[in-house]
């Protein structure tokens, strides 16, 4: 194993370290009564964005491709699984054992999707292809707002528009009510449970990048004709990535329908998309250590700045704008490597 | 009747769709950078246009006016203090950036003017016309609305075409570094972009407010985002693309909400779009990008 190797799988398994660090400093204050219910009630959705944007930035930064509909793939999988969770309420007991279905079911959902949406998805280039996925997360998002599923002792039954469409026996019960979404979905969803889904998306996406199809994936990206000319197989790498990213998403929309009392389809518009490919974006684009701190630190930044109230947004804003640019301006990393240079010479001098 | 009465609404529509579009498409064309913040924009040029009128009861043309030299100063000021620093950067840095300017524009009016949503008073205050013995009427606004478009989209192109200016900003969409080796002002060249761009949107702006009287900080964004569905609909960068997929947009999304369901008339647009780029990747007009060894 050569040193280069070496140093990537150190720097996993540091990744793995410091996310179950903060799960046992999170247990220690849980113990210790040292945490506000305010931070508590934000430990679920910490992890569901951590996990969404660890999955976009294998779109957006493995693969080099400019996904804007990360959301609708997160929608598909919540559905599914919540939807999964109800109806099986009777059949499976155990709520653990559902939740566990319920997540796998989201994934395998939200992957299909992937795949699906990915095939004429991938045909296009650039700003063209973030389009077409913002518009197949806002149809994703429609679909699913004029929806009714509803299950009697026949069977399944689904229709559009009425609830009054879908022709329930007086036993039956509608799960999928159109705008209303799905109410009532057991709260299954812990911090544990989170934390374990982190990593194991971690485990899949530093595995995926440093297999044999994820250096093919990140040839594809940096050259696209020369990866093509030594005979890789740009829609099936191309896709593989876009479906597992998809899938995962769907894994962290399991998780986050699990988390609350009731779940619309409004909430996974273009809006939510461009949220996670901010905390991609300011945490490094390809870097997967950045993605998981930007979304813990853009997650947390609204509440800790609750105390200013009607601010807070406008804070928000004016702080993405200034990080972005001091990041990525040409100015700011000329002036950077200036600060740097000097600070070199000076330990040169001592 | 009442298809003819839905087609005129959608063209309606559509012509405020392509306002919007123009001036995405412009400053994509100049300065290759997705401009989120555009929808906001048009907020913007709204609320002035309605405490112009509304709450100091000047004349609807005052408003109209404040709006197009407030929008320009802002899109002008937006483009200096928040994207020129980042020329050169990735897109993707700019994109974020546009989104943070899109944050930023909402929160501001939001706390000058609260989150209630707002009576727009409809700044065309002209009788309709009644056609057909009175079975097919058609509001003002509508023939404002249609008339300010094709006057927009003539002025544009000869501005375009026939003027210095306009030559210097097809260079530098074309070519940026030949374009400054030629002696062209780069920057003030997309800085005018940007100033034409929000000029449009103002006037998009208080057209759509007209239309749809409800003023809220967040009615920018779906017109945005449609705009730039129509921009790209018909090429991105190309001017007659935008116009006829502003067009076209409207047209399907009246039809849509008419004769198919109204929940589901975004779906469908969406639909038509990638439809769209399936068969022709980059647009109706768009310029097929050829892959270079």
């Amino acid at each position: 194993m050569n040193k280069k190797t070496k140093k990537g799988l150190l720097d996993n398994f540091m990744t793995y370290g410091i996310v179950i660090l903060a799960w046992v400093i999170v247990q220690v204050l849980i113990g210790t009564g040292n945490i506000t219910n305010q931070m508590k009630g934000l430990l679920v959705p910490l992890c569901v964005y951590v996990i969404l944007a660890v999955s976009l930035n294998l779109v957006v930064g493995i693969s080099g491709e400019l996904s804007l509909g990360h959301a609708g793939f997160m929608c598909v999988g919540a559905f599914a699984g919540a939807f999964f969770t109800k109806v099986s309420a009777d059949t499976i007991p155990s709520l653990q054992v559902r939740f566990v279905i319920a997540i796998l079911i989201g994934a395998v959902v939200a992957g299909v999707f992937g795949i699906l949406i990915g095939i004429p998805v991938l045909r296009l280039r650039g700003d063209y292809l973030a389009i077409v996925t913002l518009a197949f997360g806002e149809i994703i998002k429609n679909i699913l707002n004029i929806v009714y599923i509803g299950v009697d002792e026949t069977g399944i039954k689904f229709a559009l528009e009425k609830k009054s469409n879908l022709g329930l026996s007086e036993s039956g019960q509608c799960i999928i009510e159109g705008a209303k979404g799905i109410a009532k979905t057991p709260k299954a969803s812990t911090f544990t449970a989170g934390i374990i889904l982190v990593l194991l998306t971690l485990f899949i996406v530093q595995n995926l990048i440093r297999s044999r199809s994820g250096r093919a994936i990140m040839a594809i990206r940096d050259n696209r004709i020369a990866a093509e000319s030594i005979g890789l197989n740009i829609t099936k790498y191309k896709l593989m990535a876009f479906s597992i990213s998809a899938a995962l998403a769907g894994v962290a929309g399991v998780l986050y329908a699990h988390n609350l009392a009731s779940l619309a389809a409004e909430k996974f518009d273009y809006n939510m998309s461009i949220l996670i490919l901010v905390y991609v974006v300011l945490g490094g684009i390809g870097n997967i250590s950045g993605s998981i701190i930007a979304a813990v630190v853009l997650t947390m930044l609204p509440e800790l700045l609750r105390g200013l109230n009607d601010y807070r947004m406008l804070i928000y804003a004016i702080v993405l704008i200034v990080m972005m640019i001091l990041n990525a301006s040409p100015g700011a990393i000329a002036a950077r490597e200036r600060l740097m240079e000097r600070f070199r010479k000076k330990k040169e001098a001592v | 009747m009442s298809f003819l009465s839905c087609l005129i609404s959608g063209i309606s529509l559509g012509s405020v769709y392509a306002i919007i579009a123009l001036g995405y498409t412009m400053v994509y064309g100049i300065a290759k950078m997705l401009n989120f913040a555009h929808g906001d924009i048009i907020m913007v040029g709204a609320f002035t246009a309605f405490t112009i009128v509304s709450s100091l009861g000047m004349p609807s043309m005052m408003g109209v006016l404040a709006a197009i030299i407030l929008c320009t100063a802002l899109g002008v000021t937006v483009e200096r203090i928040a994207y020129k620093p980042l020329r050169g950067a990735s897109s993707l840095a700019v994109l974020i950036t546009a989104i943070g300017v899109s944050y930023f524009l909402q929160n501001v009016v939001l706390l000058i003017f609260g989150p209630n949503p707002k009576k727009f008073q409809s700044v065309v205050t002209l009788p309709g016309l009644k056609l057909a013995g009175g079975e097919l009427s058609i509001s003002a606004v509508t023939i404002v609305t249609v008339i300010t478009c094709l006057l927009v989209m003539a002025v544009l192109t000869t501005f375009i075409n026939r003027t210095k200016m306009g030559q210097a900003m097809l260079a530098v969409s074309e070519d940026r570094g030949a374009a400054t080796l030629m002696g062209i002002n780069v920057n003030g060249t997309i800085a005018l972009t940007f100033a034409i761009g929000s000029a449009l949107a103002a006037v998009a702006g208080v057209l759509y407010c007209s239309a749809y009287d409800t003023l809220t900080p967040y009615i920018g964004s779906m017109p945005g985002i449609k705009a730039f569905v129509a921009a790209v609909f018909g090429g991105i960068g190309s001017i007659p693309g935008a116009f006829i997929g502003g067009i076209v947009m409207g047209i399907i999304e009246q039809m849509t909400k008419k004769y198919i369901s109204s929940q589901l008339a975004d779906a469908i647009v969406f639909a038509v779009l990638i439809i769209v780029l399936l068969v022709r990747p980059t647009g109706l007009l768009g310029r097929k990008i050829h892959e270079k060894v």
